[in-house]
């Protein structure tokens, strides 16, 4: 039995044999002629038009009809009639294929926001290609018992020429939470596994057990554990839809429980499931679907709706969080060599004072037009004179209650005197984590080092909180900790007031919560803060909490 | 050779199902099409690649030019109703 571990991304207990999705890979030179290259990307284009209307999926029905028609793009021929001579062999047409595609990426990836996500269809557009050139078929994959999908990755074309009446679930060893596999497998009501590194080294036919909630993948798992699981998904899945109304616990003590949000619909789909308002709006959006910088009016616009649609709830929305890991092309224009440490968040007043000017003026005029009870706070301040600073600006716009991210070490071990400017706090937990543990959080090799249940990291948070209850501040949490039910009790237990996290996850945590009682959370943040490794910590705290 | 400048209704823009709904319009007329920023260069509207490269976003005005034809004018009305309708939901 071993087990390996990965991002939950769509709950669920699956228990199935493996089948490994290997991607072929096309070597060598590829020798061919122009009318050969025009024949290939009309098979291409057949190809994914016929996988388009046999899946009956319709997102990713929509990706492969698209991929089709660039398959059979007219502008695309041109570039190949432009530098291939008819009726001329070539020995290797790799670098014209590469260089073709490389001007329409550039091309795209250079507008950014959405734009830039169709590059990965131009790649799997030019994998086909090159394959249909070297005669390698990519087979569809048959599947002729329930099994469960293990991939390093999978593209709209890999789920399209599956069996998926026959996919238990899907693990893969690389992605993210919001790739593709993550929005078929809720589509399909299938658990779903992201970034659970070395899962391609199980072998095929191995029974496992998946768990699509706590990410948790365990081969020849024994016929206990599997029962113990289920029963469990069974509790969590029933406790969920069992609690409603505001959030709290056993014994009565209110916590506040708020939904994170980028766009309108998100503020929807958070009251819907019960969110008592939004703890973290994000502002990014608006400015990444924007060539330009969205003008003072759009900005307005856009803030008002977001503020009608919390319905009379409080709305926390945060200043823009441009650089590191969501650079905004047009601010944050200069390379930087370590991005994460540079100029993002609230730094970005050191270059683009205006920009931030600016939308704290629309996010005044939306506040002022409205009744919703608006909050505002900044990113990654680091120290007293940042917070006064914005504090500063927030009262001279009329801003009534404003607050700042508490995410670095740094804030973290001042809040004394940082919080003491401003009227609230908020723990940006994942980028606490990255700060506190010095771990890259996007590179899954050290993977065991960027999680918040980290003993340091729940201790800086204790710190600050400390700090917060003596200048009787409300600290929040809107990093993804919120939304992991054991560690929200923790938190709690730590003294946070409210947890602010992704709408799906709201009923899951409020659930747990009305299970446990506040001393048992204060016992757990002790046990957990004296751990030595995250997993300890997170043990412990199961043990005092309860599954 | 007839030719209108339209705002684009749709909340994405030209992406997605906007751009392919136009660009299979195109297609399905027969006839050369170009669309463009109002003084810019102007790309074949029959190319989502090239449609898509523009990075037209909502709201933003577009030039639509239909080559002369029998049908060009009716041609240019259903395009131009393509672009003026908000595809989103």
């Amino acid at each position: 039995m071993s087990q390996y571990s990965g991002i939950g991304v769509s709950p669920g207990i699956a228990v199935g044999p493996v089948k490994k999705i290997l991607t072929q890979k096309v070597s060598g030179e590829i020798s061919g002629t122009l009318e050969e290259v025009l024949a290939a990307l009309e098979a291409v284009g057949a190809e994914l038009e016929a996988s388009a209307e046999s899946i009956d999926l319709e997102v990713a029905k929509e990706v492969l009809a698209a991929q089709s028609m660039m398959a059979r793009d007219p502008s695309l021929a041109e570039v190949f009639e432009n530098s291939l001579t008819a009726g001329e062999k070539y020995p290797d047409l790799r670098p014209v294929i590469d260089e073709a595609f490389a001007g329409f990426k550039s091309a795209l990836t250079a507008i950014g926001g959405y734009f830039a996500e169709r590059v990965s269809d131009l790649d799997e557009i030019s994998h086909r290609l090159l394959s249909q050139l070297a005669g390698v078929k990519i087979s569809k994959l048959v599947l002729t018992e329930p099994t469960i999908i293990v991939a390093e990755d999978l593209t709209p074309s890999d789920t399209a020429s599956l069996d998926l009446k026959f996919a238990l679930a899907l693990v893969c060893s690389h992605g993210g939470a919001t790739s593709h596999t993550a929005i078929v497998a809720r589509g399909l009501g299938i658990p779903a596994i992201v970034g659970a590194t070395g899962v391609m080294d199980v072998s095929d036919g191995t029974q496992v057990l998946v768990d699509g909630r706590t990410g948790s993948f365990t081969t020849e798992p024994s016929h206990d554990e599997i029962s113990h699981l289920r029963t469990r998904e069974e509790s969590v899945r029933k406790r969920s839809e069992s609690v409603s109304g505001p959030g709290k616990l056993r014994d009565g003590t209110g916590i506040e429980i708020l939904g994170n949000a980028g766009t309108v619909d998100d503020v929807h789909s958070a009251i819907k499931v019960g969110a008592q308002g939004i703890g973290l709006f994000r502002t990014e959006l608006l400015f990444l679907n924007s060539r330009t910088e969205p003008t003072v009016s759009d900005q307005v616009e856009m803030y008002s709706a977001v503020f009608a649609a919390a319905g009379g709830n409080k709305v926390v929305i945060r200043t823009l969080d441009a650089g590191s890991d969501k650079p905004v092309p047009y601010i944050n224009a200069i390379h930087e060599e370590n991005p994460a440490l540079g100029v993002r968040g609230w730094r970005l007043t050191r270059t683009s004072n205006d920009v931030l000017n600016r939308q704290l003026e629309a996010i005044s005029i939306a506040q002022k037009n409205s009744k919703t009870d608006v909050w505002v706070m900044a990113p990654m301040i680091n120290t007293p004179a940042e917070a006064e600073d914005f504090a500063q600006r927030a009262a001279v716009l009329g801003i009534k209650h404003c607050g700042v991210m508490i995410e670095t070490p740094a804030a973290a071990m001042h809040a004394d005197k940082v919080l003491s400017k401003v009227q609230f706090g908020s723990f940006g937990t994942n980028d606490l984590t990255q700060y506190v543990m010095a771990s890259d959080r996007m590179d899954s090799r050290l993977s065991d080092m960027t999680s918040a249940w980290h003993p340091a990291v729940l201790r800086t948070i204790a710190t600050a909180t400390q700090y917060a209850k003596a200048l009787n501040r409300p600290m929040g949490v809107c990093g993804e900790a919120a939304a992991h039910p054991h560690l929200a009790a923790v938190l709690v237990g730590i003294g946070v007031d409210s947890l602010s996290m992704a709408p799906s996850a709201i009923g899951e945590v409020r659930g747990f919560l009305a299970t446990v009682n506040l001393e048992q959370c204060k016992k757990a943040a002790i046990a957990a803060q004296g751990a030595e490794s995250a997993q300890e910590a997170q043990s412990l705290a199961v043990a005092i909490l309860g599954e | 050779m007839p030719s209108q400048v339209v705002a684009v209704a749709s909340k994405v823009g030209l992406h997605a199902r906007p751009a392919s709904l136009l660009v299979k319009a195109v297609g399905a007329s027969g006839v050369a099409v170009t669309i463009g920023r109002p003084g810019a260069k102007a790309v074949n509207a029959a190319s989502l690649l090239s449609v898509l490269s523009l990075g037209v976003k909502s709201g933003d005005e577009i030039e639509v030019n239909v080559a002369d034809g029998e049908n060009s004018v009716q041609i240019l009305a259903d395009l131009v109703a393509i672009i003026t309708t908000n595809h989103d939901e």
